[in-house]
This record gives C-alpha cells, structure tokens and sequence, in this order.
C-alpha cells in the first residue's frame, strides 16, 4: 500500500519537475507569461494590503473626533468649569475647552449669517458648551466616552461631528467593493492567459499527443503534464507578485514614515502577512491549474491520431 | 484472435474503402495483408486499432466486438496491441530509452520494471548500448527498429504493422521481417501490411490480398 502510493506520488513529482524543466526550455516566453500573470496578481493583491493600511489609518483617525457636549440651560458657569476639569482627569480624555455661552453667541453671530435675528432675542438661547477630545484610538473607547457624557445629569446634548469618519468609511467600504471587482476580473485574465499559454502548448505537441494516444495513453495521462504546466505558470507568477508587492512596499516605507512624521504620526506601513503571501501563492496555484484544465478539456478531444 | 465479419468502412469524404471484408487470424499466426496503394491496407489495421470504426459489419480482437469499446476504454483497449508505422513516429525530443519506455510509463510500470523491459526490448532488436541517444542519431533501419522495440515492449499478444519496411532498402527490409518472425516464435499474432511482394516470396507466410477493399479469394489460402 505504501509502495504503491509512493510510487503514485514519485509520477506526479515526475510530471511537476518535468513541466518546470519545460518552462525553462523556453525562458522567454515563459517569463513573458509568468510576468503577465504576476502582474495580474499583484494588482489586486497590493491594493488589498494599501486598502488594509487605509483603514488602520482611518481607524487612528477616529482619535480626532472631538465631541460638543452642550450642557442644560441651568447649569451655572462655575459648575461647567468644574465638569470641565473633572473631565479633563479621566484617562481617555485628552482635553476639555469650555465655551461659555456668551462667547458660543458671538461666534454664532459672526458667522451663522442670523445676526439681526438673534438680536432681537431678549436672552441668549445657548447653553455653556465643553468641547471634550477623547485620548483613546479605538472606536469602542470612543463610544464609551460618549455614552458616559451622555449620562452626565449636566448635559443636554452631546454632538459628534462623526460624518467625515462616516465618509471616508463608506468611501473605503466602495473602494473595497471595487478591489473585490477587479480580484475577480483578474482572477478571469490569469485563467484565460494560463489557459491560452496551455492551448499554444497542446498544439506545438500535437504529434506527440497522437504518439501517445496511439500507444495506449488515457486522457488523464494526456492532461497531467498540461495541468501541472498551469500550475507552474500560477506559483511562479504567484511568486513573482509576492516579491513585487513585497519591494513595493519596501520602496514605500521610508517615505510613508517621514510623511507619518511630519504629522505627528507613528504610523507604519504593514506589508504582507505571512498569510496573505501563502494565499498569494495559492491562488497563482489554483488558477493556474484551472486554466490548464479549462484548455485541456476544452482543446485535447479534438487531437485524434490518423 | 481478429476475425472481421463483412466489414465496410466508407470515410465521411464518400470514399468506399472497405466493402465486405471477412477474414480470421488465429492466437499466433503471422499474415502478410498486400494489395496495390489505395486497397484499403492502411484502412483495415485502423479499425483494429481503433483510430477508425466501420461503417458496417463486425471487428473481433481479443474475443471483444469493437463496437462494444466505448471512448474512454479504447486507450485500455490499445495498449494490448502493439503497432508499428511506416514513419516509425518516434518522439526526436527524447531518447531511445524514453521512447521505448512511452507505453510502460503510460501503463505506471514502476522504474524498476520499466528499465528492465526497456533493455529487453531494445536488445531483441539489436540496439542496446544506444538508449540514451536521441533516435535521430540513428539511421532509418534502426529507427524502424526502436519503433519495433516500443511496439512489443509491453508485450502485447497482437502486432499490426503499416508498410513497415517502406523506406528501407531490400536488405534492411528482410532483417525487419526476420524480427517479426521471431516476435511470432514466440507467440505474438502478427498482421503486416505491405506491397512489397518481391519480399515477400523470401517469406512463407499467409498473404490475405486486398484489393478494391474486398479480400480477393486466390490469395486467402496461400
Ligand atoms: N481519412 C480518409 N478520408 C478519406 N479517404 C480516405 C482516408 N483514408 C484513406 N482514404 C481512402 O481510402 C482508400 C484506401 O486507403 P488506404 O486504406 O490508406 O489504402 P492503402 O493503405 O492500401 O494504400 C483510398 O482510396 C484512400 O484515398
Ligand atoms: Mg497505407
């Protein structure tokens, strides 16, 4: 049993080294192809690990939401100025302004263009007003904050200019949806170029097919170097878009970082997950050996010696 | 072992190449298949090895009505008859070795298995020593006989061959014939077409002549 299935796997390792050394008999070509397939990989690829980035960033960059937490009409300044420090202790609270109400009127006034309408109020309609920056990064730290000004008998109103996160969520969630479009249009090219590379394949051997056939050869044996030719074109191109992406991204680093720098920012480009880079690998694999099998099928029936 | 039963083959082009042909061979037996170009030589090997079917009438090889091999079997089918061409259809991008090797490779012989069978094979036809050259080093007459060698190499019981001995010279015509005959020593049926009756009167075997694509009857019982 063993013996046998040793043997089983000495003929496929035959059949993959085989298929190699042939892609290396013609290295021209081959590498024309490996590099188009590379770079069908690679384009979806890297935009996925630049999509990853963005929303680390943009999660960092909830961080600079501040929140208006209008307070109610009968809270004196005094007692506001004392939440505003009280708050300011909290651990996830960076800062505290207070804006006292007669302060938020004129500004109101100035730029809200109601200036004559609001002279013509006997009282100042606006609350005492504290700006709170949260200190934390994550949303749920965030959200936290928020519910617990929320509950201060104090407030009123707590007021989150959040649309410009929300934007720029949505933004990447369309730009998500449009990588996911092009991994599948790509995942298509790899598997009709592969699939095209194996038909130029089976019609410059097509004597030997018909030798093969004529001496007794299954279809299944027929197919298995064209199959295993596919997937050599898939891991190589697989690879080579490994190694693209991952110089990319080291070329991008040191930029990335003096930029992050300049604002103030720690952040760091991440590259390929040991993960991603085996899927990598293993999608090269598996469309490759698709687009042989679609050209075998398609194309080897035909070939009938005479 | 082949038994045809009025057998007709008409190609798609209209061409009637075989109409009415009825003939036995027997477990062991060796027959010359003559006949002028354009009998219907080549026609007749093909149904056996099922490269072509008939239009009508009954093909027997091995006890087993042809029409009964379905697609995917015919590659089983085949591996039990070993054939032999004219243009010996050797593979020139690999050795002699690979090439005799082919059908024992298809039928995952095990390295061990396949070396042995190769050289003996390639032996029984007087090139052993050359295995690894490539068959265009070798001249046409050997090359006819790597093509032999590949033929019997899995053993079969039935080999047919097509005017295997058309571009050699008389001499090396004879020696290929001599080695079909002891293929047939030892018990493989043997069916070989040719024209060549000059070389065939050096021979005293059955000749089943063809002609028109009907077997002409004088010639049957020879
Ligand atoms: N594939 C084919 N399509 C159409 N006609 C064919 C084909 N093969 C052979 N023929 C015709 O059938 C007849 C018999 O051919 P063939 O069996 O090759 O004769 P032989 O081998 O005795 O010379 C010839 O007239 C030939 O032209
Ligand atoms: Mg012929």
């Amino acid at each position: 049993m063993f013996r046998r299935t040793s043997h089983y796997f000495s003929l496929h390792a035959q059949n993959f080294l085989g298929a190699f050394g042939r892609l290396l008999r013609q290295p021209v070509g081959s590498a024309m192809t490996i590099i188009v397939i590379a770079i069908a990989l690679a384009l979806p690829a890297g935009l996925r690990v630049l999509l990853n980035n963005f929303e680390t960033l943009s999660g960092s960059w909830a961080g600079a939401i501040d929140f208006s937490v209008y307070l109610t009409m009968e809270v004196e300044e005094s007692r506001a100025r004392e939440l505003a420090v009280a708050l300011e202790r909290r651990d996830d609270v960076l800062q505290v302004v207070f804006v006292p109400r007669d302060a938020a009127l004129e500004e109101f006034q100035s730029y809200s263009g109601f200036g004559a309408a609001l002279d013509a109020l006997d009282e100042n309609p606006l609350p005492h007003a504290l700006v709170v920056r949260p200190a934390g990064d994550s949303r749920e730290q965030i959200e936290a904050l928020a519910a617990d000004l929320i509950e201060l008998t104090e407030t009123e109103l707590v007021q989150v200019d959040t649309a410009w996160v929300e934007r720029m969520r949505s933004m990447l969630l369309l730009v998500a949806r449009i990588v996911d479009l092009a991994t599948v249009l790509l995942a298509l090219a790899v598997v009709l170029v592969i699939g095209n590379t194996i038909r130029l394949e089976i019609n410059n051997r097509r004597t030997e097919i018909e030798v093969v056939k004529l001496v007794g050869g299954s279809d299944a044996f027929i197919r298995r170097p064209f199959l295993y030719m596919g997937l050599c074109y898939g891991l190589s191109g697989g690879l080579l878009a490994m190694l693209t992406i991952v110089a990319s991204l080291f070329t991008l680093t040191g930029p990335v970082r003096s930029l992050a720098g300049l604002y103030g920012s720690s952040f760091e480009l991440r590259g390929l997950t040991p993960e991603q880079a085996l899927l990598l690998l293993g999608a090269g694999a598996v469309l490759g050996w698709a687009g042989a099998g679609v050209a075998t099928a398609r194309h080897l029936r035909a070939i009938e010696p005479t | 072992m082949i038994r045809f039963e009025n057998v007709h083959k008409r190609y798609p082009s209209g061409r009637d190449a075989l109409s009415g042909v009825s003939f036995e061979m027997q477990a062991g037996e060796m027959a010359f298949l003559t006949g002028p170009s354009g009998a219907g030589k080549s026609t007749l090997l093909k149904l056996i090895a099922l490269i072509e079917r008939p239009t009508r009438g009954t093909v027997l090889v091995h006890n087993q009505n042809t029409s009964r091999v379905r697609r995917r079997q015919i590659p089983y089918f085949r591996r039990r008859i070993g054939i032999v061409f004219q243009d010996h259809k050797l593979l020139n991008d690999r050795t002699i070795f690979d090439n005799v090797a082919l059908p024992l490779v298809i039928s995952a012989l095990r390295r061990r298995d396949i070396e042995r069978r190769v050289r003996a094979a390639l032996d029984q036809v007087g090139l052993l020593g050359r295995e690894m050259n490539s068959p265009l080093t070798l001249s046409a007459g050997e090359q006819q006989r790597v093509g032999i060698a590949r033929a019997v190499a899995s053993r079969p019981d039935i080999v047919i061959a097509d005017e295997p001995t058309g571009n050699l010279d008389p001499a090396l015509s004879l020696e290929i014939m001599q080695l079909f005959e002891r293929f047939n020593d030892v018990g493989v049926t043997m069916l070989i077409a040719t024209h060549d009756l000059e070389l065939l009167d050096r021979l005293d075997h059955r000749r089943l002549r063809i002609d028109g694509g009907k077997i002409a009857k004088a010639a049957t019982d020879v």
